[in-house]
Parts: C-alpha cells; structure tokens; sequence
C-alpha cells in the first residue's frame, strides 16, 4: 500500500454486554482529506462507530487502524496522545459549566501544555471562527443549543487536529444553525482537515455532497 | 506518522522548545496546586475536621513517642549505678590494683573504683558495725573493684562481668542486670507499640485521605470524563489531587505536632513538681526539629499515597 488510508476498519464487529450487537461486520477505508457522512436511523450504531475510532470503547472483533495504529490494542498510555490528534465533537456537547467559554476552549490546550499569549490567540481564533468571540466570558450554559454545539466546535479544533469526528453535530437545531455549522465543516475540510459526521438529516447530505456511508442495524447498507 | 499531524500544528510544533516546555510544565504544576487551593475553600469546614482527625491520627504515636523518650532520658539519670562487684581471691594488694588499672583503661568501663582489704573494714566501721569488725580475728574482706561499664545495657553489663570473671585472681562477679532488663523490656514494649501506633494510624490516614478524594473525584467526574477525552493524561489528572492529598497530609501532621506539644506544655509543671519531689532536674522534653521534620515528611507522604491511590482506583474504575 503506497498511500494507507487514514482510518482502515476491517471486519469490526462491536457487541455489548447483553448481547446487543451494535455493529456487524463494517469495512471502510477512510483517506487523508476526505469528508464522510455516517448516515442511518438513529440506534444503526453511528455513534458506536465513531466511539470505536476514537478508542473510546474497544471492538468485539475486527480491526480498525488510524493513521497506522490499532485503536483496539492501544496501551492505555498511549491513549491520550492518540486522542490529541482527533476533534470530537459530542451530541450532548460535553461542555463543563463551572467555567467560562473560553476556559472551556482552553482546556485541550491546556493539557497539552501550550500557555500564555500563544494559548490565548488560538483560543480566540478558534472562537471567531465558530462566532463565538463575544461571548468568551459567558458561561456555557447562558448560551443557546447552536451556540453550545459551536463552542464545542471551538474545542475540538482549538489544537488544530487532523482528525474530527461529529456525532450528530446538527441535531436539535434549526436549520439555519444547521447550514452555519456545516458550512464551518466544509472550511475545515478545505484546509486538508478529514472529517467523519453523523447525522440522519439526508437533506443536509444532499446539499453538501461528500461520501455518504449508510448503516442500518448495525450492518453497512451503503459507501 | 506525519501526516496526522495538521499542516499548521507542524509549524507550531516547531515552537516548543526545551524553555517553552519547561514553562508549561511548571504553569501546570502552578495550576495544579491552584486547584488544590480551590478544593480547600470550596470546603472549608470538612477540610478543617479531615485535618483534625488526621491530626489526631498523628498526636497519638508522637505523643506516646515523647513520652518514651522521656522515660528512657529519666531512667537514664538512674544507669550510673548499674555495676559490676568483682571480689578478689586471696591476693596482694599490687596486683589487684594492677587488674584494676588494666580494667580502667578498656573502652567499655566507665569507671573502676578499688576498695582495699583495709578501706572494706573502714568503711564497715564506718558504718557502725565497729564490734563485728573488732570481734574478728583478722580482716576476712577481700580487696573489691566497683565497675562502672560505659553502657548500662543488660549485655554489656553481662559482658563485662563474663571478662572480669575470667581473671584467674578473682573469686566472684555480682553484677544485677535484673531491673535493667526490666526497664529494657518495657521500653523495648513502648517502642514497638509505637511502630504499631504508626503503621496503624499511618493506613488511616492514607485511608481518610482517600475517602475525600474519592467525594472531589465524585464532584469533578464530568471533567475528568471531558479531560480523557481530549488528551489528559493519567498524570495530569491525577496532579492537582496528589496535591490537595500531600497538602492536607501535611497540614494534618502540624495539627498533630500542635497537639504533642499543647500536651506538653500542659503537662509541663506537674512533671516538674514530680521530678521535684524525687530531688531531680528532670524537665520534660519535645520533639526535635529532625523529628518534626520527618512527622511531617511521613504524613505528607501518607495523604499522597492516600490521593494516588483513589485517583487511579477512579481512572481503572472509568475505562
């Protein structure tokens, strides 16, 4: 293989505790740049999916490689090094509201020891790119949905990574927050940054285009 | 490998340098601690009766550890008169000096005093036994050495006696060992209920140390769950804890020393008035500053284990 693909999944399967199978048998071959639409009904295992190349749960079986690593048998030392090079952004935002907005971009710098001015610019150029900038002393939970999910946004991309992956970023918004944000994907993705974005609006997916990778139950229908 | 990492951040990597990094490292450290200030004042009063109790938890083998050094410095005002009595067979005067001369220059005597025939039956005059003396046909004592060891251990005294006793010209050893090995019985006993003290009082406050902050982790779980997601890691979450956990340790161990040393003063004058009565100087005593040192080094070190440990019991529990 001259050029692997970024993220290689091969044969995974995930089952859970119970025995409720999440996902059955997925390949997919994900390359450098590209923006991928994870599409189905809401329980098709989208969310699972992303969990797994995050190295945020382990698969059943199967292989999923990212950038020449199995997330699967990572040492858990290395784990937070590997997640340093991947944005997530979350359905339920995860943002922590004991602290401003721009503490809560601040965060991923801060513990990957970047301080000071430098620090402070890149948060700032992250929040004026998701519109965010004059609301730094806010706290999260004085902003509205759109504006939560943006400031996640912030800070996922806040250490710049080469990798992010959307679980659901336009859910519960109306449509015009919908387009901001994915129009906000599209500059990233323009820039050479990959993306993997689950959603089950198939509007939003015809108006922009892009790979499309369908699951249902679990199992790989389509991409 | 390379190309995982963004265009940009490539440039920015190139930024840090040893100094830079130097500078994070220390800026976390700061931020740490500064959390672990917070942790403090967001609860003031649980705060001040954790350190209470470990305070406590510490006053108990300090104090029992003064008070057994004490005793051992009062009865060491008392070892002097630990002696061996050594009585000479029938020989002249010259030469039982001579033993006593060679005793005295042996690095385990302290001291080596030589009654003569003639001074044993002045002192027995002395004494107000002059008839019995009189009434003897002729001077039946022997020449005797009083034997000071230089340390009134049981062994040493046994030791020395054993020695005296192989001189050919000697016709008996007395040596009383008894009350020495019952004072060194019961002090060995103190000191092993100090160890005892310490390893039992030193797992609880490991224990106590634990147990806040598994409620701080409890408190904080939404971020440790958002930080290990982005990146943290163990080291770095674990940090600000260890912190609060050497911190509160340490704070706990002044408490402890403080109350060693309220006791103490407290006990202070009647200890005086005791050690009076009995005719002596003895004064009571604390601890040193190189004790100190190490009580608080110790319950410093035990409220990080405490941390450390329900830390990383949180982070395994969490995978």
């Amino acid at each position: 293989m001259t050029a692997a693909a970024l993220i290689e999944i091969s044969e995974v399967t995930k089952r859970y505790p119970g025995g409720h199978e999440a996902l059955h048998n997925i390949s997919l071959a994900i390359e450098q740049g590209e923006m991928v639409f994870l599409t189905g009904h809401s329980g098709a295992g989208k969310s699972t999916l992303l969990k797994l190349i995050a190295a945020i749960e382990p698969p059943t079986s199967g292989h999923i490689i990212v950038n020449g690593q199995n997330v699967g048998r990572m040492k858990r030392p290395a784990l937070p090094f590997f997640r340093r090079n991947i944005g997530l952004i979350f359905q339920d935002h995860k943002l922590l509201y004991d602290r401003s907005v721009f503490d809560n971009v601040l965060m991923p710098l801060h513990i990957q020891g970047v301080i000071g001015n430098d620090a402070g610019k890149r948060v700032r150029a992250a929040l004026d790119k998701v519109g965010l900038l004059n609301k730094e002393r806010a706290r999260p939970i004085t902003l509205s949905g759109g504006e939560q999910q943006r400031l996640c946004i912030a800070r996922a991309i806040v250490s710049r990574p080469a990798l992010v992956l959307a679980d659901e970023p336009t859910a519960n918004l109306d449509d015009a927050y919908a387009r901001d944000i994915m129009d906000m994907f599209r500059a990233f993705n323009e820039v050479g940054v990959t993306l993997i974005i689950s959603t089950h609006d198939q509007d939003l997916i015809h108006r922009y285009g892009g790979r499309k990778v369908t699951l249902a139950y679990g199992k790989q229908v389509e991409g | 490998m390379l190309a995982f990492v963004h265009p940009i951040a490539r440039t920015n990597r190139a930024r840090s340098t040893e100094e830079y990094r130097l500078k994070a490292w220390l800026a976390h450290h700061l931020h740490s601690l500064k959390l672990a200030a917070e942790q403090f004042r967001a609860a003031p009063v649980a705060t001040l009766f954790t350190i209470l109790v470990i305070g406590v938890a510490v006053s108990l083998p300090a104090g029992l550890y003064v008070l057994l050094s004490n005793l051992e410095r009062a009865a060491g005002s008392v070892k002097p008169q630990a002696e061996v009595t050594a009585f000479f067979k029938d020989v002249d005067e010259t030469k039982a000096r001579a033993l006593a001369a060679s005793l005295r220059k042996r690095a385990d005597v302290a001291e080596v005093e030589f009654v003569s025939k003639a001074d044993g039956i002045k002192r027995l005059e002395a004494a107000g036994l002059a008839d019995v003396a009189l009434g003897l046909p002729e001077n039946p004592l022997p020449h005797t050495l009083a034997i000071t060891p230089g340390e009134a251990t049981p062994v040493a005294l046994e030791a020395l006696a054993a020695h005296v006793k192989d001189n050919p010209d000697i016709e008996r050893v007395l040596v009383d060992t008894d009350w020495i090995k019952r004072l060194a019985a019961l002090m060995q006993l103190g000191r092993d209920l100090v160890s005892m003290l310490i390893v039992v009082l030193g797992v609880a406050l490991a224990a106590i140390t634990a147990n806040t902050i598994r409620l701080q982790i409890y408190a904080q779980k939404d971020e440790i769950e958002v930080a290990r997601l982005i990146g943290a890691t163990d080291r770095f979450i674990r940090r600000p804890f260890l912190y609060f956990g050497g911190i509160q340790g340490l704070v706990g161990g002044l408490a402890g020393w403080a109350l060693v040393l309220a006791g103490g003063l407290m006990l202070e004058t009647s200890v005086a008035q005791v050690a009076a009565a009995y005719g002596s100087q003895f004064r009571l005593v604390g601890l040193s500053l190189r004790e100190t040192g190490l009580l608080l080094l110790f319950s410093a070190l035990l409220g990080w284990l405490g941390a450390y440990f329900a830390v990383s019991r949180a982070l395994r529990q969490n995978d």
